[in-house]
């Protein structure tokens, strides 16, 4: 699998706080069988809503790095919220912090949702504002953010950022590899052995 | 087992199948639950990868999420929620799972169901393509939600790849006064500790308030943990838990429930356990709690105001205003007496039949309000019955209630029932987010359901106490 260290490219700001996935993508478009078309519905409502929404400005249509307030993408355990992110065009989120179901499933697209302190942040997503493509990189190695000269750093739980920048952030693989492994726990669990175990 | 170690350190310890490089545990998931909405792209997966599912007889599916609660009839009107129907009809015959679907008894929203036909057990994992699985954790298992690939994962090898969460002590104690319920004490943790409070975290409740809940209480309250950002919560087992379980389809039976019993009890926190964290709470503090914002954590006691912007720290301030504006409520406003349109008691929240019951007390010999539509959504086919057999669905639509068919409805309005505009909207369900109840614009006020039924019959939020028989109180 790809292995993923770096992403680069302008800014998308939405230094918002609590922002939750039935805003990213609300509920009437998961009625789907499969993911396709559903970037072009990512923060439908708030962008109809509000035609200031950075997601609806012309400078931020090429976004690919978003920069996001405390505690993103809480709520429900939909995927079609990274999804239509990713969908979208973005490929790297850069937030105060991030509800931990959707942090686990841009994970498992390949999407590096990084931390940031909420100063830094102000300084990111200014700077992106002041200059729309201005290019932003990601880098997981460095654990840092830079733009124009300028340099923030960045945490992420270390499981995440080394599936991710070894390319091994499709688990399944790996989990099939641990067979004879799941068996054996499965075998010692009192619950399917009869109570017995 | 050392008495230092918490249920939620025991019950990992036992499902660990080994660290994976990246250091995050490979987790045994011992049950697995799907619906509708969250695995078509997963059996994708399987198919693409020309995989099958390790333990078909470890998930059990449903169907919730988009059920129409009035015609039921099969082609659905909504054609892409019958797209979704039959994909989940084609990829549960295809794989060799077990599917309740709508001509099962057993059918109805995958978090009521579980409990209700044993499924749902102490010391297990249990993981569900939905963030309200932390429900199951009400009988001590580790259980939480997830997205699609992850289900595919548990679908194909049974196993997840996770972080283990710190564990944060919950702690209630005291009594809760009359007209306090279940939910205001999970939604006045939540507005103690915000909504991002738990991150990191899963939460054992525990203290008096939780030792003397009902398994269903229990079940409202470990619901809401994921309002709260935590991964997961529980409460430890106990007799309340066991005498649930005796006897339910999927408990297990004569001898072996014994000593499954026997097992349940042992896997309970012992008596010094240790904690990453421990924050305690009074009961007497808790009152019917409503929220007027667009977080969970946005709520009030029922006798108090809204608080002001000004009231907040500056960097929440944003955030409030924002929450003001949209429900069109005001600094200092008081809650009650907020109008509403719309009420509805349901969802995997406040569907079960003790909270029908307390809706019902309500309601009985009362009428809805003028211009109120109110709706009551039972949990699941078998919380339908139940209630039909003690004439509750009577008691509704004599006051003017609509008495509905099974499923999740206006928690989330993927089906037909949806606030239209800005309509307010007393719901008994888990979430006021923006837009949440179907119109991008519509207003979500979260409650008990013996308050939703007291909003109804007011036509605005009312202290239920003043409704509550003296001999009920
Ligand atoms: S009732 Fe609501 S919260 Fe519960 S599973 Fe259904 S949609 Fe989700």
């Amino acid at each position: 699998m790809q292995t993923i260290t770096q992403i680069t490219g302008s800014g998308i700001p939405l230094l918002l706080d609590d922002i939750d996935t039935d805003r990213i993508i609300p509920a009437r478009y998961l009625r789907c069988v499969t993911f396709d078309g559903i970037g072009e519905h990512a923060f439908e409502d708030d962008r109809q809503q509000d035609p200031n929404h950075p997601f609806n400005k012309e400078q931020f249509q090429n976004g690919k790095v978003l920069v996001a307030g405390r505690n993103f993408g809480c709520g429900s355990s939909r995927e079609h919220a990274p999804q239509s992110l990713m969908r979208w065009g973005i490929q790297a989120i850069v937030a105060q912090s991030f509800a931990e179901i959707f942090f686990g499933n841009c994970t498992s697209l390949g999407i590096p949702a990084v931390c940031a302190s909420r100063d830094d942040l102000k300084k990111l997503s200014a700077a992106i504002e002041a200059n729309p493509t201005l290019e932003v990189t990601v880098d997981l190695e460095a654990l840092a953010v830079s733009f124009g000269g300028q340099s923030i750093s960045i945490t992420m739980p270390e499981g995440a950022r080394s599936a991710l920048a070894t390319g091994q952030w499709d688990f399944l693989a790996q989990l099939l590899d641990a067979e004879a492994g799941i068996k054996e726990t499965a075998s010692k669990l009192p619950y399917l052995n009869a109570f017995s175990a | 087992m050392s008495d230092k170690q918490n249920l939620f350190n025991k019950v990992w310890n036992l499902h660990a199948v080994g660290t994976l490089p990246s250091g995050q545990t490979q987790l045994f998931i011992g049950q697995h639950l799907i619906h509708e909405v969250t695995s078509p792209q997963a059996f994708e997966m399987l198919r693409e990868r020309n995989l099958k599912v390790m333990f078909p007889e470890r998930t059990l599916a449903t169907v919730d999420h988009i059920i129409p609660t009035e015609n039921q009839a099969r082609p659905f009107a909504d054609s892409l929620a019958e797209d979704m129907m039959s994909a989940i009809e084609k990829n549960c015959r295809e794989f060799g799972i077990t599917l309740l679907d709508l001509k099962d008894s057993r059918q109805g929203i995958v978090h009521v169901v579980g409990p209700e036909q044993g499924l749902t057990q102490p010391g297990l994992t249990i993981a569900c393509g939905d963030s309200h699985t932390s429900t199951h954790g009400a009988f001590g298992a580790i259980a939480f939600g997830i997205g699609t690939s992850q289900v595919a994962y548990v679908l194909a090898t049974q196993t997840l790849a996770m972080q283990r969460p710190k564990v944060r002590r919950v702690e209630v104690n005291g009594e809760l006064a009359p007209g306090v319920f279940a939910k205001d004490v999970t939604l006045y943790i939540i507005q103690k500790l915000g909504v991002q409070g738990g991150v990191g975290y899963a939460y054992e409740y525990a203290g008096d308030v939780f030792d003397r809940m009902t398994m269903e209480e229990r079940m409202t309250v470990c619901n809401m943990a994921i309002e709260g950002g935590a991964r997961c919560g529980y409460v430890n087992p106990d007799q309340t838990t066991v005498d649930y379980l005796r006897g339910r389809p999927f408990a297990p039976q004569g001898a072996d429930f014994d000593r499954a019993a026997e097992w349940w009890l042992s896997l309970a926190s012992g008596r010094d356990a240790e904690f990453d964290d421990v924050v305690t709470f009074d009961a007497a503090d808790i009152e019917p709690t409503v929220t007027w914002g667009i977080t969970p954590a946005q709520s009030v006691g029922v006798t108090q105001n809204v608080p002001s912007v000004a009231s907040f720290p500056e960097s929440e301030r944003k955030l409030v205003s924002e929450a003001h504006e949209y429900m069109g409520i005001g600094d200092d406003q008081p809650i009650e007496g907020t109008k509403i349109d719309v009420a509805f008691v349901g969802s995997c929240t406040n569907g079960r039949i003790s909270d029908l019951r307390e809706a019902a007390a309500v309601a009985k010999g009362r009428h809805v309000a003028e211009g109120v539509r109110a709706l009551i959504v039972p949990g699941s086919q078998l919380v339908a019955k139940q209630a039909e057999e003690e004439g509750l669905d009577k008691i509704f639509t004599e006051a003017g209630f609509q008495w509905r068919a099974a499923g999740c409805s206006m928690c989330l309005a993927m089906n037909p029932d949806k606030l239209q505009g800005r309509e307010v909207c007393a719901s008994s369900s888990n979430r006021n987010f923006k837009g949440r109840q179907g119109s991008p614009t519509g207003r979500t006020l979260l409650m008990s359901p013996a308050m939703v039924a007291a909003a109804a019959i007011n036509g605005a939020v009312t202290d239920v106490r003043k409704m509550l028989e003296p001999a009920a109180v």
